[in-house]
């Protein structure tokens, strides 16, 4: 990348003065950052703190992506948003808060879901990509479209207390290319064995941490400074404060760019991760309208609910509780001659409940509401607590 | 004994425990004793093969056993042998 254009005025000096007399850093590695695209896939709890170290430091584009909007749930970790955010698109309430930080640089907004259809053309217009998904689909999705394109991806995940960081697809200076995502995990998780930040929890500061740490790591690959974690895999411990880094490498296997490569396009990764087969063909769905409706005619049937007993305490929409884990211990109070409505808080866990009980026991009345209690307190009842 | 780090999510299979000394000449070793005195754990760590999943990585010292001989590969009494899943969260 050149860098010959790129021109500082006097109030770009004064602002990236401590960056600029950085022996090992200095103008030149600071001119790297004003010439360098970066798309940042996610502008949630790894998003917020990547976003905002990656606009002050001075990366001349940033690209967001991200569809959803701020919810009061997010703010105990996207440092990104306030209250004022809330009900906002998060890229756009991101971008404003990234102008408002530093008006020298470029951000462009992705509103978007990121799909095989979409990536592609998204990715294709950075240099460098940094990973802030939460679901496996979309980390395949990500991997798979650097691999393709040739970009750096600057992978970070976490989950409850434990964060990981990589630096993927990257090629050294001896043209050297370094292992992606698929060396490291060369297959997902099946759906419902490993839960989601959602269901599962994540400590707010985690992504702080975590996310900055993937930030240092977009600036090392943006600006050559130093030994980056290309071909190391760094995992974080927050409960026992211990962090390890351990090497990776290529895998001759690997369907992308192994020594037999099979994937050339994109894929469908609902798919690849079984999200499709399990949850969505065999599992019956409600809406919540049709639930309401239910309610409403007074017809009968059951609703029960596999949250935890916590989850419950915090709210509920009066259904018999039967965590997931005992679901099958409990089948004996699950009617068979009515329809039976289950719900967890998005619908993940409720769809794994459904599954067990009609495999092990062969319900065929049981029906998943969609989207969980969640989306029964945004179309019922709002004034009921969201967590 | 060799020591074992039991990552986060997977703690709740272990007493809450985070470090388990093991003795073993290898990781299958390992991965028989956890499997007999955590048998919640066991469908987590291995597929219905009695194979390790693939979104379960082991590593003993830095090195992933996958560079070495896999389950075959020996373990030491200093060995430090870390069991790491995959994660995707982020975002939400």
């Amino acid at each position: 990348m050149s860098t010959d254009n790129i021109k500082f005025s006097k109030e770009e000096l004064a602002r990236y003065d401590r960056h600029i007399i950085i022996p090992e850093f200095g103008l030149e590695a600071q001119k790297k950052l004003k010439a360098a695209k970066v798309l940042v896939i996610g502008s949630g709890g790894l998003g917020s703190p990547v976003l905002l170290y990656l606009a002050a430091a001075g990366v001349g584009t940033i690209g967001i992506v991200d569809f959803d909007v701020v919810d009061d749930s997010n703010l105990q970790r996207q440092v990104l948003f306030g209250v004022d955010e809330v009900g906002r698109l998060k890229a756009e309430a991101a971008r404003d808060r990234l102008e408002a930080l530093n008006p020298y640089i470029d951000i462009v907004v992705h509103n978007t879901m990121l799909t095989s259809e979409n990536a592609l053309n998204i990715i294709q217009q950075y240099d460098v990509v940094a990973d802030g998904t939460d679901n496996f689909p979309t980390r395949y999705l990500v991997n798979d479209a650097s691999v393709l394109l040739g970009k750096p991806n600057v992978y970070a995940s976490i989950f409850q207390f434990e964060g990981q960081v990589s630096v993927f697809n990257y090629r050294n200076e001896n043209g050297e290319l370094g292992p992606n995502y698929r060396d490291l995990y060369p297959t997902p998780p099946p759906p419902g064995l490993v839960p989601s930040c959602a269901e599962g929890g994540v400590l707010g500061v985690l992504p702080g941490i975590i996310g900055s740490l993937q930030a240092l790591e977009v600036i090392k690959v943006v600006t050559g400074v130093g030994d980056l974690l290309n071909g190391r895999f760094y995992i974080f411990d927050a409960l026992t404060f211990e962090s390890r880094t351990f090497k990776i490498k290529r895998n001759p296997a690997n369907p992308l760019n192994g020594t037999n490569p099979t994937i050339k396009e994109l894929i469908d990764y609902e798919q690849f991760c079984g999200l499709k087969t399990v949850e969505k063909t065999t599992v019956k769905e409600v809406t919540v309208k049709e639930l309401y409706d239910l309610q409403v005619k007074g017809e009968p049937f059951q609703l029960i609910d596999v949250r935890e007993p916590h989850e419950y305490e915090i709210v509920n929409i009066g259904a018999e509780l039967i965590p997931l884990a005992t679901v099958a211990a409990n089948a004996g109070r699950i009617a068979k001659d009515k329809k039976v409505i289950v719900h967890c808080k998005v619908g993940g866990r409720s769809a794994k409940a459904i599954q067990e009980l009609q495999d092990k026991f062969g319900f065929d009345n049981l029906y998943n509401l969609k989207g969980g209690i969640l989306a029964y307190i945004d179309e019922v009842q709002p004034e009921l607590t969201k967590y | 004994m060799a020591t074992v780090i039991i990552p986060t999510p997977l703690r709740k299979f272990t007493n809450n425990t985070a470090r388990l000394n093991i003795r073993a000449g290898s990781v299958q070793d390992i991965v028989n004793d956890l499997s007999f005195n955590f048998p919640e754990l066991k469908r987590h760590l291995l597929d219905e093969n009695g194979k390790i999943r693939s979104f379960v990585n082991v590593f003993v010292g830095d090195d992933d056993i996958r560079d070495l001989q896999n389950e075959h590969t020996s373990v030491k009494e200093d060995s430090v042998i870390s069991i790491v899943p995959a994660i995707a969260g982020g975002n939400l």
